[in-house]
């Protein structure tokens, strides 16, 4: 079955939300929004703190506690995962798997001995993807603020075979846009790969979610505008949003299998 | 069934997994929880759970380092009930082989191997590691899912799998449920006497895993 999972960006004690991984609006709180989620038929729940590499301190612990006490799908955390110790910290506290971006590109060992000690399915690959050219697409870190000169194909390529288990790929282009996922993206990883591949950045509607299964050929997506503005009720951009349980029948009516329905 | 006295669940903690989770889902449904590394503690036990998401060898190695090997055995003779989650069940086989062959508690008779990944159908992919929720299957030896803790689950409803390997079983019987993944069929959950495995999680599959969960609490 396809797997729908909900992606939530903190900032301190704030869902918030940003277009391209810039200029974050606040809309709530993660846990609030994660029970709504997991209510709705959320196949996994994604944090994700966009300022953990930026100043060097992860407040996770204390919000994964929290939301792992009450809602009994997975939580996957990323966001400024730095060592080993981060990596047991966060499962300890009720984290699922961990993701991993900009530590993983400066340090691939991480990768590695993460791996080794906690085993490939505790760990996710986070890339941020920003196109530099047709065709070519640039891995960039600490939440879209830095560039790295890696191409993301090669690098897709290179943590497989360091072992790692699946791979979370976002495009900073589309995020927050909702004009749609980048699915020549999305395609290229899921061909040069054989590892889960989750689509994440551009959905603004219903529609988008099956191109990125039906042309990209993702195993699951993560949402984040398009579910969260229909619980905030709010409007923003061209996102048309929609909740969990409607999305998964809308798919299961076109023939893709998802949980629940 | 009503309960009379809280029941007492201790989990195995032996430094690796994700506990928290597992905790709190008993606590949820109202069980006093002991999350312990304790030999002590263990063999203090009421019932017994055994979490997991590890490599095998390391957990193996965790086990012995803290002394439990030992206590959890010493509860399985007891003829007390005992809970293994994904690889907590696989580690009560004989040997598992990831990174290298490490042998298990050898409470039952069986290899654990790799799942090996199968040519995707539409959008049913099976990649390896098996991430994602799957339905369940009653094999054939049995008719119904009625006196295990299956009980209340209903055939469309998915569990969650997370993992890159499988226990072979060598006594067909103690499978419970089976999932088809690809063109192989797999046992996914085992019960003999007094011991309970499931590859899935059932801390992690909303409602359904609960259920599961409050089965055991019952028994």
């Amino acid at each position: 079955m396809i797997r729908i999972n909900a992606r939530l960006d903190i900032k301190g004690p704030n869902l918030v939300k940003g277009v391209s991984l810039e200029g974050l609006r606040v809309l709530g709180t993660p846990q609030e929004f994660a029970r709504r989620y997991y209510e709705q038929g959320a196949d996994a729940i994604f944090y994700m703190d966009t300022v953990a590499s930026l100043y060097g301190r992860n407040n996770l612990v204390e919000i994964v506690q929290q939301t792992a006490k009450e809602i009994f799908i997975p939580l996957n955390v990323g966001g400024g995962v730095r060592s080993l110790e981060d990596i047991y910290t966060l499962l300890r506290a009720g984290a699922d798997k961990v993701a991993i971006n900009t530590a993983a590109i400066h340090h691939s060992e991480l990768l590695k001995e993460g791996i080794m000690h906690f085993g490939s399915q505790s760990i996710v690959l986070s890339v941020e993807a920003k196109q530099r050219a047709p065709g070519k697409y640039e891995c960039l870190t600490d939440n879209g603020r830095q560039r790295t000169g890696v191409d993301v194909f090669e690098w897709v390529a290179k943590a497989e075979d360091l072992g790692v288990g699946e791979i979370l790929l976002t495009s900073v282009d589309q995020d927050g846009t909702g004009r749609g996922f980048d699915l020549e993206l999305i395609r290229r990883v899921t061909e040069r790969v054989s590892i889960p591949v989750i689509a994440s950045g551009g959905a603004g509607c219903m529609a988008h979610v099956r191109q990125a299964i039906e042309e990209g050929g993702a195993d699951a997506v993560a949402c984040a505008s398009l579910f969260h503005y229909e619980v905030a009720k709010k409007a923003w951009q061209c996102i048309h949003p929609t909740d969990i349980g409607q999305l998964k029948a809308h798919l299961a009516e076109k023939g893709i299998p998802c949980r629940g329905v | 069934m009503p309960r009379g006295l809280t029941p007492k669940i201790t989990i195995v903690d032996y430094g690796l997994s994700n506990l928290f989770s597992v905790e709190h889902a008993f606590k949820h449904l109202g069980a006093r929880v002991v999350v312990s590394s304790d030999p002590k503690e263990i063999l203090k036990a009421e019932k017994l759970v055994i979490p997991g998401v590890a490599v095998f060898g390391e957990a193996m190695f965790q086990l012995s380092r803290r002394q439990l090997v030992e206590p959890i055995l010493k509860h399985i003779r007891s003829g007390r009930f005992l809970l293994g989650i994904c690889l907590g069940m696989q580690i009560l086989f004989t040997f598992g082989e990831e990174f290298g062959l490490h042998e298990g508690l050898g409470v039952f008779q069986g290899k654990v191997v790799p799942l090996r990944p199968e040519a995707s159908r539409g959008y049913e992919h099976y990649k390896i590691p098996n991430i994602g929720w799957h339905c369940l299957m009653i094999p054939s030896s049995r008719k119904t899912w009625t006196g295990t803790l299956l009980e209340d689950l209903e055939p469309q409803e998915a569990l969650y799998f997370i993992h890159s390997f499988v226990p072979v079983f060598e006594e067909p019987s103690i499978v419970v449920a089976q999932m088809q993944w690809g063109e192989r069929c797999y046992g996914v959950a085992l019960q003999k006497e007094n011991i309970f495995g499931v590859q899935f999680h059932p801390e992690k599959s909303g409602k359904q895993g609960l259920q599961i969960l409050n089965r055991f609490l019952d028994l």
